[in-house]
Order: structure tokens, then sequence, then C-alpha cells
């Protein structure tokens, strides 16, 4: 469940990729229970969701959900699901807050922006050795958090920080540009998702803020952003995601045969969340191999899951929550994200 | 703060100046239909939004993907306006033949207009997402999300005021908006179909007596408040690059709002509405963050009425001497 045709879709449809091409792998082998998947497109309204997940409940009676795409329709929709028991497990849903309201059946393949923004506002400190910084927020669900975690541990390194907020909804972001401009940074952050982020990047550099280097976190990361914002404007930009894309230059073998699949049947290199949606619904079949079909067999076993996946060892703790905590910065290269390392050991060449 | 607001203020008055005029392009649509017929036309917003497509087919079907200079640009930039008009006039004429019209005929109540606009909206809204966008723009799959335009138009500094960059762009947006805002006021000021319209905004009854046909004003009307939005779609998708179903609904509401504050009727109303709304937007950012942008202008909206409650301007269309 995720947004599969609005203005974020670009986020959700490689990891509802990746969960399609597992289950279809799992499907091919003529398993005696199939396993079937069924979309639901939320176009990421929390108030859809949560219509959606009522449907899948009642009428397709679903065992398990990969999703909810984004933290503000995985609020609303994850307590509907907690009263049907049904397990969820999201591959890009990343806000702190969701995994503190004690639910049994909700978990998730990756950090949450408590890890993610602090990694990012390291490297922006000692790997950008910036001293000025400008953070921008969205307000969102997602954005406003991660710019706030950002800011906080930016404050505790020394770093200078001026801040301001945007409304994703506008396309002229100018009096965001002329703050920036009139404070001067070497480096700005912006939390939010990439469709504000590509315009925000364009009016920035048109606005003649060219030196400063431009963060942001896993929304952004996305080909859109650098469409939005043109290729010459994006040259550089930097985003940290506590996702794992395998770039085309990888070696892990198990990474690659993933890559290899990926592209063969869906003709585009894996993008973000792509090995995370593949982990995600790779638990499940997992769980329906061991021989459970019912909702609540499949929780137990996604609790006590210990599985290689092809983005990271995937162990949940009891909140739901993924035990490992990488962070990887990722960078604007010649009109492609190209991966730079993790968060801790990455450097600006 | 306050020194924040003499740093910045330069450029946040020509981004207010160049915002405030494309919101004043599209409030003179809501106001001439008020003016004629009483009536807010919701839909307007989705007339603007057909322009910045009506434009973006033009580079679209010229397959323009790198920047352009001299005639070839000037060319080009003609092109994409008149097929914004084209796009937005031919909407908003056949809103008014569809939606208005038969309602009009049989002398539905005004609240029935507006709920039949509200629809139009809705439908035009989707009717791009699901098709127009797809197909036409050829983006299956893609018909919510923003689309972008190549850069067509080199950001070149033309000069600078106190040392802030003033863009070709910037002046572009400016004087073309101020450019047609001219041709209508002389256009309804001095024309035969000019003193239709103040005719019929007046009094409709003696104006039918005196022999003008009510239908063809208000289709003119529409026609010219639709080709004004036209321009504005034209203008804002070269200086901003980028369009989707959606961008009408917040330009649509902040036009309402300037052609308000202007003066609901007026034209010129509009103007000063657009251009004073785009600034109070942008100074307003300054002080108190770009997140309270919307709730500034509209405070200054409900201050402007408690104690102006016809608009800045006030007079409207007829009143104005015939």
């Amino acid at each position: 469940m995720g947004d599969l045709t609005g203005p974020n879709s670009g986020i959700v449809i490689p990891p509802r990729n990746g969960a399609k091409l597992v289950i279809d792998e799992y499907n091919k082998t003529n398993p005696a229970v199939k396993i079937e998947l069924v979309e639901y497109d939320s176009q990421g309204d929390g108030s859809k969701a949560v219509a959606l997940a009522q449907q899948a409940i009642k009428d397709d009676k679903i065992v398990g959900l990969v999703g909810p795409a984004f933290s503000g329709e995985s609020a609303q929709v994850a307590p509907v699901l907690e009263e049907a028991k049904i397990p969820s497990i999201s591959a890009s849903a990343t806000n702190t807050k969701l995994a503190e309201n004690g639910w049994k059946f909700w978990h998730r393949v990756l950090p949450n922006d408590g890890v993610q923004g602090p990694s990012i506002a390291d490297f922006i400190a000692d790997g950008a050795a910036a001293k000025n910084v400008f953070v921008i927020d969205d307000k969102s669900e997602y954005g406003k958090p991660l710019a706030d975690a950002v800011r906080a541990q930016l404050g505790t390194k020394g770093v200078q920080v001026t801040n301001d907020s945007l409304d994703p909804t506008e396309s002229d972001f100018s009096s965001v540009v002329n703050k920036v401009a009139a404070a001067k940074p070497d480096a700005v952050f912006f939390g939010g998702y990439y469709a504000a982020g590509g315009n925000l990047l364009k009016q920035l550099r048109d606005k003649g803020v060219k030196d400063a280097k431009f963060f942001s976190g896993d929304g952004s990361l996305d080909k859109g952003l650098i469409e939005g914002a043109g290729a010459a404007n994006a040259e550089g930009a930097l985003v940290g995601c506590p996702c794992y894309i395998a770039t085309p230059d990888v070696t892990d073998a198990k990474v690659k045969g993933f890559a290899d699949a990926y592209k063969a049947a869906f003709s585009a290199d894996p993008a973000i969340y792509a090995a995370e949606g593949y982990d995600a619904a790779t638990v499940f079949v997992e769980a329906v191999k061991a021989g459970n079909t019912t909702p609540e067999k499949i929780n137990e076993f996604i609790a006590s899951a210990n599985i290689a996946g092809v983005s990271k060892q995937i162990k949940f703790q009891a909140n739901g929550e993924v035990e490992a905590k990488d962070i990887y910065i990722y960078q604007v290269k010649g009109g492609a994200i190209t991966l730079l390392g993790k968060a801790a050991e990455a450097k600006l060449g | 703060m306050f020194n924040d607001f003499i740093n910045q203020f330069w450029p946040a008055t020509i981004d207010g100046l160049a915002f405030g005029s494309i919101y004043a392009l599209i409030a003179l649509g809501y106001t001439m239909v008020y003016g004629v017929l009483r009536l807010i036309n919701f839909a307007h917003s989705e007339v603007f939004m057909i322009g910045t497509f009506g434009a973006m087919f033009v580079p679209f079907t010229l397959g323009i993907d790198s920047a352009l200079t001299g005639l070839t640009l000037v060319g080009v930039i003609i092109l994409m306006i008149l097929a914004g008009m084209l796009a937005s006039a031919g909407t908003a004429v056949a809103l008014e033949r569809i939606a208005y019209r038969p309602l009009r005929k049989r002398g539905a109540s005004r609240l029935a207009a507006l709920i039949s606009a509200i629809g139009a909206s809705i439908f035009l809204q989707e009717f791009f997402a699901l098709i127009v966008i797809p197909n036409v723009f050829d983006r299956p799959q893609q018909g919510r999300i923003q689309m972008g335009l190549p850069r067509l138009m080199e950001r070149t500094e033309l000069f600078s005021i106190f040392g802030h960059t003033v863009r070709v762009d910037q002046v572009l947006v400016i004087v073309a908006a101020l450019a047609m805002m001219v041709v209508l006021d002389r256009l309804v000021n001095r024309t035969k179909i000019g003193r239709g319209i103040r005719a019929t905004a007046q009094n409709p009854e003696s104006a039918v007596l005196m022999g003008v046909d009510i239908d063809k004003i208000i289709r003119m009307t529409f026609l010219i408040g639709g080709a004004m939005a036209g321009v504005a779609g034209a203008l804002y998708l070269i200086s901003y690059e980028n369009t989707n179903y959606f961008i009408g609904f917040l330009f649509g509401i902040k036009a309402f709002t300037a052609a308000v504050l202007g003066g609901i009727g007026n034209l010129r109303g509009a103007l000063v509405g657009g251009l004073v709304l785009g600034l109070v937007e942008n100074y307003g950012a300054i002080f108190f963050g770009s997140d309270w942008k919307h709730v500034i202008s509209f405070t200054i909206l409900v201050l402007v009425l408690m104690f102006r409650p016809t608009g800045i301007l006030g007079e409207s269309l007829q009143q104005a001497r015939a």
C-alpha cells in the first residue's frame, strides 16, 4: 500500500516492484500455498489509506501488508491493522514515533529518522565540514521531525543553523530562497519529498546560491529531484537514506542477483526502497514457506525472523524496528544518483 | 529581524511583483465574470491550469530541450503565450456553454451555478490527470506527477538594484502582465464590446432593451477572462518551469483573494489586489517564516475587508462611467 500514482509515487513504485519480484519468484515454484499480491493506491493520503485498509481486511482478507509507504498514512493505518491483527512491514516509513505506540503487528525494514537525521547531520558537519547550515522543512509528518533531528545534532556540533519552512503544495519558494541567499550558508538541508526538493534546488541555484552544498533525506532520493532541478543544478547534491540502493557496480553476489532480476523484470535499475520492498515481501514469503498462513501465525514468525535480506540482515526488535542501523549517503553525479558510502565513512571527492 | 527585512527587501519586492502579476492576470477572470454575472467562477483555477499545459504543448511538440536565444526564443515565447490563451479561452467558453448557460436559461439560483463550477473544476483536474497528461504529453502512469519544462530561457541578469540581481524572466513576467492589463483596460473602456460588457454589468435588463446581445457579451467575458488566465499560465510556466494537474487550486484561491482585496468587479482592483498580495506574502515571509505566508495574506484580506468592505479600490464595473 502506498502512493502508486500520486506526485511522490517515484519512491513507492520501486518497493512495490521489489515486493512483486519476490512474490512472483515464489509463485513460480508452484508451492502448495500461493501468495496473491493486491495493490492499494492510497496516493499518500491517510484518509484514503484507512478506507483501503478496511477494504483489504474485510473484502480481500489479506494476511499481511507491505507498507504503508509514508509515515503520515502509516500513523493512521497501523491502528486499523492492529485491531484486525494483520501484520504489516513498511519498506519506507521512517517517522520515529511510529515505533512508540506499542503496536504488535507493525514493522519496518529500515532505521527511523531518529537515526537518519543525526547521521546526515554528522556527515554535514564532519564529512562536508560545513560551519553555517540553512535547514528547511516541509512541515510534513516526515520532513519536520527529520529536519528537527538534523537541527539538534548540528547544534551540538557548534554549527550555526538558520531555519525556515515551506509549503510543498506551492511551486514558488522565492521567500525561502531569498532567506537562504541572505544567510549565505555553506550547506542547505531540506527535510521533505523530492517534488518540492527539485523545485527548491532549482530556484536556489537560479537565485545565485551556487556554492552551498544541498543535502536532503530519503524522501528526496529519486531521479525526480534531478528532473525537477535540472541536471546542471542537481549536480553534486547529497542525499542521505537509510535505504540501500544496489548500484550497477555492486560485487556482492546476492545483491547483484537481485539487481539483475529486478532489471530483467522491470527494465530499470533498482531504485529507492526496491531492496527494502523485496526484503519486506521476503519476510512474508518465508513465513508462508514455514507453514504459517494465518495473520497471527505470520506475525509470530516475523517477531522471531532472522533472515539475510538484500539490504541488510532482517531481525526485528519487539517494537517493530529493524536492528541494523546504517545510513547511506548518495550523490548526484552526471545526472544520476550514485552511492557515496555509509554516512559514518563516506568522503566527499 | 528588521535587519533581515532590509537585506531581503529588494529580492522580495521583485519576486512579489512577479508572482503578484500572475495573481492579477488570473484575478481578472474572476472579477470580470463576477461583474457581469454576479457569479464566482470557481472553475477558473482550472482555466489557468489548462493554460499552463497549453503553453507546455508548444515546446513539447517542437521537441525543444535546450535553451534558446534571440528571435527563436522570442518566437517560442509568443507561441507559448498564444497557445496558453487559446487553451484557456477555449476552456472558459466551453465552461460557460456547458456548466453555466443551461442553468442560467432555466433560472437556477447562483448557488446551483456554484456547485456546477465545483463539479466542472474536479472534472477538469481529473480529466487532465487521467487522460490528457498521460496521452497527449506521453506520460503514462504519471498524470499526477509534476511535469517540468526544459530550460528555454537562460536566467541571465538584466540589471541589479542595490546589489540584488533582477533576472530577465522576472522582468518578462511583470512587463507582459502590465501590458496585458493596459490592453484589457482599453478594450473594456474604449470598444463596443467593452461598452456592452459595462452595460450588462450595470443592468442586464436595460442592456437587452438597448439591443445588447447578452449571450454574446457573456461569452466574450469568459473568453477574455480565460485568455488572461492563459497568459498567466504561459508566463508562470516560462518562469517556474513546472506544472501539474492540481496547480490551479492554490493559484485560484490566491487570485480570488486578490480580486476581492482589490474590489471584486473592478479590473484595476484586480491588478492592485494581485500586486499587493504578492508583495505582502513575500514581505510577511521575511518576518514570520515562509510557512506563514498564507496566514499573512488572508489576515491582510480580513483586515482590509473590515475597514473597506468593497476592497481597496471598491468601485466596480457597473459603476464605471459608460
